[in-house]
């Protein structure tokens, strides 16, 4: 490999970077801003992340949108899976091609239209909007994508793992928790994961399915916003994005540390 | 190799009063159009060590996964101990697999894989241990157990799967290929120890494999398959010695293939007149051929002498020239082709070292075999 320094590779190196992170950096600076006008600079300052601790408002939404991510998510992974698992390993059925088609067809949905038949549905069965109903709707539009996720490592796994488990005495629900889900695990975690902050982020589906005692935090965001940026969202935005970074880097270090112990697990087999 | 059916030796399927462990009776098995099993029946008997043998997609792969219960038979029934197995789980039957890609579990240590079956078998927990520890020793992993399958070589993961299978001591061991994946010397090495293994514990085995020698090793009785049909089912000496087909005998090791019209002299005795100008090949033959039938005539390289005189005592004398020579150390085999055209292969024993040999490319040498040499097929 060259490893020869370059003009064109560091021009470019820069001004992608440059192209995506300018922005948040420029949020997280003016977030230590001291003045309360966004766009002026007054000196470093900590108070607007003090003044979000004391804001109310703000840690009803955040609590909400924690509530309705772990719940939703977690309910879309276990329906996601088993969605994945009939798919791949349930043989022929009747109308199966269609099911697979079916299954992504919420991805490419416009989450408005989405966000709106489920507000339509949840006003035909006559249920009251509140987190159950945000909880419901992300779990809906989610689920697919863990089902994705986990079928496409469901496709790659060695199904004579589970005949294994079938032949050495497993019932077939035995042989999936015992075998299929440990060695699926990673992808229906990174399911779990995606559908997390697929809710987290999500505004429009929840605007239609939230009712006025549970508002998320990007509906509050967003909401704040339009009356005007405040150095509070900038102080919270921060605080997301560190958690978001922090998240990131720590799977990436362990997945790092596992595949370098295994490499040198198998090296040291061949040797033997 | 020499086996006669007598007391002594284990020759179950000779003896009429033994009862077949498994008996298929007119299995086939389809996918879509495709017929993978085609009315089988086929007797397995109890201690054998039994080799399906063929091609891959002649159907023994299909077999197995018939009696390990993953695929059930489109029909026909399947008997285990007098028992029709079609409705019985793959998880209920007494019936272990060891796979080819040994699938064994990435997430548990050499000893859980071991103890995964016993955990969900009626044996008390406080047996486990002792078990385990059983097949550990039968497969000199002791060393091993707490490794996890990524953690050992490939030999040594043959193993594992090996004491897997057999931990719940099934009525019937299924190998599927079991040694494909080894080296050459790690798999002679193995195949020994299966057989070891076998005898010692007394379990009856199915092996599939396509290594024609490797089932001639292990294999009490091999079963030569094509087309899901069984060609024939027998003793690994019967089989190479006396085939039943020219199927038979091009699968199983090297052979050179005659064809002429049959000329009966007295009783068990053939001429088989080949082509013009040369002596009919006498050969042996039983009763019930006639006249003018075309047949195969059928005889293994190493049935026929390579000299440079004519032999005077020899049955069948053809000349010829050697056109190739392939020199595997131990033995060298001379291709020789005929003044009618054919190519007669002859293999010789390298008794002398190389530089003393005594033909070359182009020389002109006499091909002798005698009257039981080869044998008469008519399929």
């Amino acid at each position: 490999m060259i490893r020869r320094f370059s003009w064109f590779n560091a021009t470019s190196l820069t001004l992608g970077f440059a192209f995506l992170y300018m922005p948040m950096i420029i949020l997280v600076i003016y977030s230590f801003n001291a003045s309360k006008l966004v766009t002026v600079w007054a000196g470093f300052s900590t108070k607007w992340y003090g003044e979000l601790l004391r804001n109310e408002a703000f840690l009803d939404a955040a609590w909400v949108t924690l509530k309705v991510a772990v719940i939703s998510s977690s309910i879309a992974t276990v329906l996601g899976t088993m969605a994945a698992y009939v798919l791949v390993r349930g043989g022929r059925f009747a109308g199966r091609t269609l099911f697979s088609g079916m299954i992504y067809a919420p991805l490419v949905m416009p989450e408005v239209i989405t966000g709106l038949s489920l507000l339509l549905l949840f006003i035909a069965v006559g249920l009251d909007r509140g987190v159950i109903t945000i909880v419901l709707a992300h779990t809906t539009f989610s689920m697919c994508y863990v089902s994705v996720v986990v079928s496409s490592r469901l496709v790659a796994f060695d199904r004579s793992l589970e005949e294994a488990a079938l032949d050495l005495g497993c019932t077939p629900f035995d042989a999936f928790m015992s075998v299929t889900l440990p060695m699926i695990a990673p992808a229906v975690i990174s399911g779990w994961l995606l559908a997390f902050t697929l809710s987290l982020d999500d505004l429009v589906i929840a605007s239609f399915t939230s009712g006025p005692s549970s508002t998320t935090l990007p509906i509050k965001i967003f909401s704040a916003v339009r009356l005007g940026v405040s150095p509070e969202i900038n102080a919270l935005s921060t605080i997301m994005i560190g958690i978001v970074a922090v998240g990131v880097i720590a799977a990436s270090l362990i997945s790092k540390t596992r595949i370098a112990r295994m490499t040198r697990d198998e090296q040291a087999a061949q040797q033997q | 190799m020499a086996q006669s059916p007598s007391s002594s030796v284990f020759a179950p399927w000779d003896d009429p009063t033994k009862k077949p462990l498994i008996r298929f009776e007119g299995v086939t098995k389809r996918f879509g159009d495709f017929t993978a099993v085609d009315n089988l029946d086929l007797h397995i008997y109890e201690r054998e060590f039994f080799a399906l043998l063929g091609p891959s997609g002649c159907g023994k792969t299909t077999i197995m996964r018939i009696l390990a219960g993953f695929d059930p038979p489109s029909e026909g029934t399947v008997w285990l101990d007098d028992v029709n197995i079609a409705p019985v789980p793959p998880n209920k039957r007494p019936v272990n697999m060891m796979f080819q890609s040994y699938a064994l579990f990435p997430h548990l240590s050499v000893y859980d894989n071991i103890a995964f079956g016993l955990k969900r078998s009626p044996m008390p927990k406080s047996e486990i241990d002792g078990r385990v520890q059983e097949m550990l020793r039968l497969t000199r992993l002791e060393k091993f157990a707490r490794r996890k399958p990524h953690q050992i070589s490939g030999g040594q993961r043959q193993r594992v799967a090996l004491a897997r299978s057999l931990a719940k001591a099934p009525k019937l061991l299924l190998l599927d290929e079991p040694l494909g994946a080894l080296d050459k010397k790690l798999r002679n090495d193995t195949q020994f120890e299966l057989m070891d293994i076998q005898e010692k514990t007394g379990t009856t085995f199915v092996i599939v494999t396509h290594d024609q020698e490797e089932a001639m090793t292990v294999a009490s009785r091999v079963a030569v398959m094509d087309n899901g049909k069984l060609m024939q089912v027998a003793t690994p000496d019967r089989i190479y010695e006396a085939p039943n087909s020219v199927y038979v005998a091009d699968f199983i090791g090297d052979v050179n293939i005659i064809e002429g019209n049959l000329r009966p002299q007295e009783p068990g005795k053939v001429l088989i007149d080949w082509t013009e100008g040369e002596a009919p090949i006498r050969a042996e033959a039983n009763g019930g051929l006639t006249e003018g039938t075309r047949v195969s005539y059928a005889v293994r390289p190493e049935k026929i002498a390579v000299s440079a005189e004519r032999p005077d005592d020899r049955a069948n004398v053809v000349q010829g020239k050697i056109i190739d020579i392939a020199y595997l150390g131990n033995i060298s085999t001379y291709h020789v082709q005929l003044p009618s055209g054919h190519m007669i292969s002859a293999q010789m024993t390298n008794s002398r070292r190389i530089e003393r040999r005594d033909f070359t490319w182009e020389d002109t040498v006499w091909l002798s075999w005698t009257d039981t040499a080869g044998i008469v097929l008519t399929q």
